[in-house]
């Protein structure tokens, strides 16, 4: 770009064509590629009979020539895929409604009705979400025991806030800095109680903030592993990633087709629910990091 | 005519119940705000976190409560080549996959940042490794690396006729770490990426367009405006990225679960098959708790990096 400056016009824009491509298209598609081709063989392996699965030889592995939901069928019909998704569901949305009733709250708290200590609620809230889940479930597993709640998807829905409500609170405390507060004060000089002004005026204007908080809680808690792992036995109880890896791998000829086809499905609902949300997605992940 | 304006006044105020009254007392208020998240927080986080370290003073199993035995647990992990092996590996790992995931993150963020058509469904594709569940990428990555039938050494052996035998990705030691590290560059590339992008878009656009007058390369416009106005951001994600890549489970759990022979366990792996499974939860605790130490190292360079950013940007402590 700046040292082409000295050539002449026309050879200029050839010679920055062409270093766009090297430069730009060239690594780019091979960054996409190689982000993109686990899913795409976990999709080709899905929909792929046996026979050409494990027969290199004579059928192009990147392609599938006779499709087949053999898969599918067994994965739905022979295995409990569907009470694992409805547990997973389950899990997740509880576990979301939890953590976002608890932490609008509390980031109302800390942002609004400042108060002596605030900021140092906030800073051991952001302290909360480096404490990581594996340092946590042995300790959490006995309590889970204890409390009776083990092998029961409420043990999940009771400790996933432990780390979406530290992520929802500073996101939600980043958005609440961006409500004007002079909205607040005219409700509370015309007589509006504190939990009015919330109600009908903070949270009504926060409503982008709870979707992103809410559609990352969501994905989280359905990506969550080590706790479900822990704290959950029994077949029809796990979540599907646990149950995936748990119930589907079966003595040592592992059924990959049947395994990609579970991974592909239990992708599939996150996947489409961030098709629908990708710019919440993309500013929440970057409001939280800015915060 | 006064008595009915006060009637209508009185009529128009909201109702001031004893219940509402004592909700609007902002001391109340705060407690009652502050009461669920910090409630959840201390009874399944700080609470749990004490109560892991008290275990790992112990000898409790499953089933039992354990008796307090001092520094028994570590005494013996501290003679224990498998805990070793997996303090090596964890930092190790860490180290690899955080170059990396930066190296490779850093360069996509930049090219993300220039003008192209499609800018925002490339974006969204690149998230997509990230969103996925891990374990389920991750069995695809195991897929990918089976011994027999794994694309990428019919690749190499069929298509390319570059080597005559199938690659051996984890079934031998080291070719077990890389292949890990290779699946958790590709799982985190797209957050360092996109946070960095976002990043990217806040430097001035005036900076580089003075830079250019004065005759700046453009490794000096990277070199001296890009980094260090990265640099704040960039020591936050790093942190995050640390951290979680230290004490990362999914992967190696997912597609060697320690093996071959304990080579590829992580502090984390290692914990659980010792805790969970194996029903030591004393020891188990123990390998946890070991991993603090790094973990408040990471966090204090998070916050001394974030105190360094308000310095930078002139604001106060809000």
């Amino acid at each position: 770009m700046s040292n082409a400056s000295t050539a002449a016009p026309e050879t200029m824009q050839w010679d920055s064509r062409a270093r766009r491509m090297v430069l730009l298209w060239i690594p780019l598609s091979c960054f996409l590629l190689i982000l993109l081709f686990p899913f795409y063989w976990m999709t080709v392996t899905a929909f792929k009979p046996d026979a050409e699965l494990y027969d290199f030889a004579t059928h192009n592995p990147f392609w599938i020539t006779s499709p087949t939901l053999q898969h599918i069928r067994k994965l739905l019909f022979e295995t409990s895929y569907p009470s694992w998704l409805w547990t997973t569901m389950m899990v997740s949305v509880g576990a979301t409604f939890l953590s976002l009733f608890a932490s609008t709250l509390a980031a109302y708290a800390i942002q609004r009705l400042r108060f002596t200590g605030s900021q140092y609620v906030g800073l051991a809230i952001y302290l909360a979400y480096l404490v990581p889940p594996s340092i946590l479930f042995i300790p959490l597993a006995t309590m889970v025991v204890q409390l009776g709640l083990f092998d029961s998807p409420m043990a999940l829905i009771l400790v996933y806030p432990t780390f979406l409500v530290p992520f929802c609170t500073w996101l939600l405390i980043g958005y609440f800095k961006s409500i004007p507060y002079e909205l607040e004060e005219c409700a509370l000089i015309d007589g509006a109680t504190r939990l009015q002004i919330l109600r009908q005026i903070t949270l009504p204007l926060a409503v982008p903030g709870l979707i992103s908080a809410g559609i990352f809680s969501f994905t989280l808690s359905w990506n969550e592993f080590i706790y479900a792992l822990a704290f959950i036995q029994s077949s029809e109880n796990k979540t599907v990633p646990v149950a995936i890896l748990t119930e589907l791998v079966t003595g040592d000829v592992y059924q990959w087709g049947a395994l990609m086809a579970g991974s592909l499905l239990g992708s599939l609902p996150v996947a489409i629910f961030y098709s629908f949300f990708v710019d919440y997605y993309v500013s929440s992940l970057t409001g939280a990091v800015k915060e | 005519m006064d008595a009915t304006t006060s009637l209508h006044w009185s009529r128009n105020r909201p109702p001031q119940t004893a219940l509402s009254r004592f909700f609007d007392n902002k001391a109340v208020l705060i407690i009652a705000c502050l009461l669920p998240a910090v409630g959840l927080l201390s009874v399944f986080l700080t609470y749990p976190l004490g109560l892991g370290v008290y275990l790992a003073f112990t000898d409790a199993t499953i089933g039992r409560r354990g008796i307090y035995v001092g520094l028994e647990n570590f005494e013996f992990l501290f003679t224990d080549p498998i805990f070793w092996n997996a303090v090596f590996f964890s930092v190790f790992y860490t180290g690899i996959a955080t170059i990396g995931k930066f190296g490779l993150g850093l360069w996509l963020a930049l090219l993300l940042n220039q003008h192209m058509p499609f800018k925002s469904l490339i974006r969204a594709i690149i998230l997509l490794p990230w969103i996925v569940p891990t374990v389920l990428s991750a069995i695809a990555f195991w897929w990918i690396y089976d011994p027999q039938f794994s694309i990428i050494s019919y690749v190499f052996v069929d298509v390319l006729g570059w080597r005559t035998t199938n690659i051996d990705f984890i079934g031998s030691e080291w070719p077990a770490r890389f292949s890990l590290i290779a699946a958790n560059i590709w799982r985190g590339i797209p957050f360092v990426a996109i946070s960095l992008l976002a990043g990217l878009q806040t430097i001035s656009p005036s900076l580089y367009e003075a830079a250019l007058l004065d005759g700046a390369s453009s490794w000096q416009r990277f070199r001296y405006i890009t980094f260090p106005m990265l640099l704040p951001i960039l020591a936050i994600v790093m942190t995050f990225s640390i951290i979680f890549t230290f004490t990362d489970f999914q992967l190696v759990y997912a597609i060697t679960r320690g093996g071959p022979v304990n080579s590829t366990h992580l502090l984390a792996t290692l914990a659980f098959q010792r805790g969970i499974p194996g029903g030591q939860l004393g020891e188990g605790a123990a390998i946890a708790v070991s991993m603090i130490p790094f973990l408040v190292f990471a966090t204090l360079f998070s916050y001394f990096a974030l105190a360094r950013r308000k310095w930078q940007q002139g604001e106060g402590n809000d």
